[in-house]
């Protein structure tokens, strides 16, 4: 097993999250890209953890703290299409345009 | 320092996790492949129940990618809190604005998709590359394995304290946060009375100040 494995499936899920995120019509779709893309960063940071500072794991404890934000984030953001729901009465992102000139 | 979980001989080097190196690879291989279809499918399947589960399936199998770098904590953590909570909520979200809508098709919609494609293919290309051609310095030291949770506390409340208090005050201010922001506006009795006496709100909906739809498009 090598380190370069673990990075290159971490720049892969990386990949198919920003794709995710930039065509998904879908908003709760794209909370879940965000998901895949906040994965694939810890992935990468343990990784490092394992291979490069194996007896410091400093990148489990930022990969605990990345979860923790992400739990919050999907909570927050679950919030705010529930929100836009009730408002404009659709997910679609294409017209999410509140802010758009 | 003990066993590992799996420990069955201790390799020399840079392993803890004790499985032959041909097992391990064909572990790291089986879910690879499933964290990639998974991924995949979470994308770009049209049924989004389907692509809420298939997200369960990509954490689970980024659980064991954790155990493969003897992390079983953070593996631990991953699925109570990924699995557990996050999918859970995604999964309640899906049912709060189950809209059975076909998008209206955008002209050209194509385009940016082949765009972004080439963007994602790109960024892959320029990622691996870089990740080949760095010298990575190696550690040889022993992963510590199961006493890594012990290192994290550690960790946590010495050099990292700011930051875990911090993590705290942020996890109650989304609290607070998402109950604001998808909380309804309720009207107080009388005065829903008082407007409208003909109106009997019914069992199954809760009294709710009407609001006007914002028109959307353009």
């Amino acid at each position: 097993m090598q380190l370069q494995y673990f990075l290159l499936l971490a720049a892969a899920l990386f990949c198919i999250g920003i794709y995710g995120l930039v065509t998904s019509r879908n908003a709760i779709r794209v909370l879940m890209s965000i998901e895949l893309l906040l994965n694939s960063v810890n992935l990468n940071l343990m990784a490092f953890s394992n291979f490069l500072d194996p007896q410091g794991i400093r990148g489990q404890v930022f990969a605990v703290f990345v979860i923790t934000i992400a739990a919050a984030e999907a909570a927050v953001g679950l919030a705010i299409v529930l929100s836009i729901y009730r408002n404009r009465d659709t997910v679609d992102m294409e017209q999410f345009n509140l802010l758009k000139w | 320092m003990p066993e590992s979980t799996f420990g069955l001989r201790r390799y020399s080097e840079n392993k803890i996790v004790n499985l032959a190196d041909g097992v391990q690879l064909v572990s790291f291989l089986v879910l690879a492949a499933m964290m990639i279809g998974a991924a995949i499918g979470v994308v770009l399947l049209s049924n989004i129940v389907y692509s809420a589960f298939l997200l369960a399936l990509v954490f689970i199998s980024m659980s064991g990618m954790y155990i493969l770098l003897n992390a079983g904590f953070v593996a631990a953590a991953q699925i109570l809190i990924y699995v557990g909570a996050v999918n859970v909520l995604i999964l309640f979200g899906i049912m709060l604005v189950n809209k059975r809508q076909d998008f209206v098709p955008l002209k050209n919609a194509w385009i940016s998709q082949v765009a972004t494609a080439g963007v994602c293919l790109g960024l892959f290309a320029l990622l691996s590359t870089m990740v080949l051609a760095t010298p990575w310095a190696i550690s040889s030291l022993t992963p510590i394995g199961d006493e890594a949770i012990i290192e994290i506390g550690k960790h946590f409340f010495s050099d990292y304290l700011l930051p875990f208090e911090l993590a705290s005050i942020l996890l109650l201010m989304a609290l607070i946060g998402a109950i604001v922001l998808a909380r309804r506006d309720y009207l107080p009795d009388e005065i829903l009375g008082r407007d409208r006496p003909s109106e009997q709100p019914s069992a199954l909906t809760l009294p709710e100040r009407p609001r006007e739809l914002i028109s959307g498009g353009k």
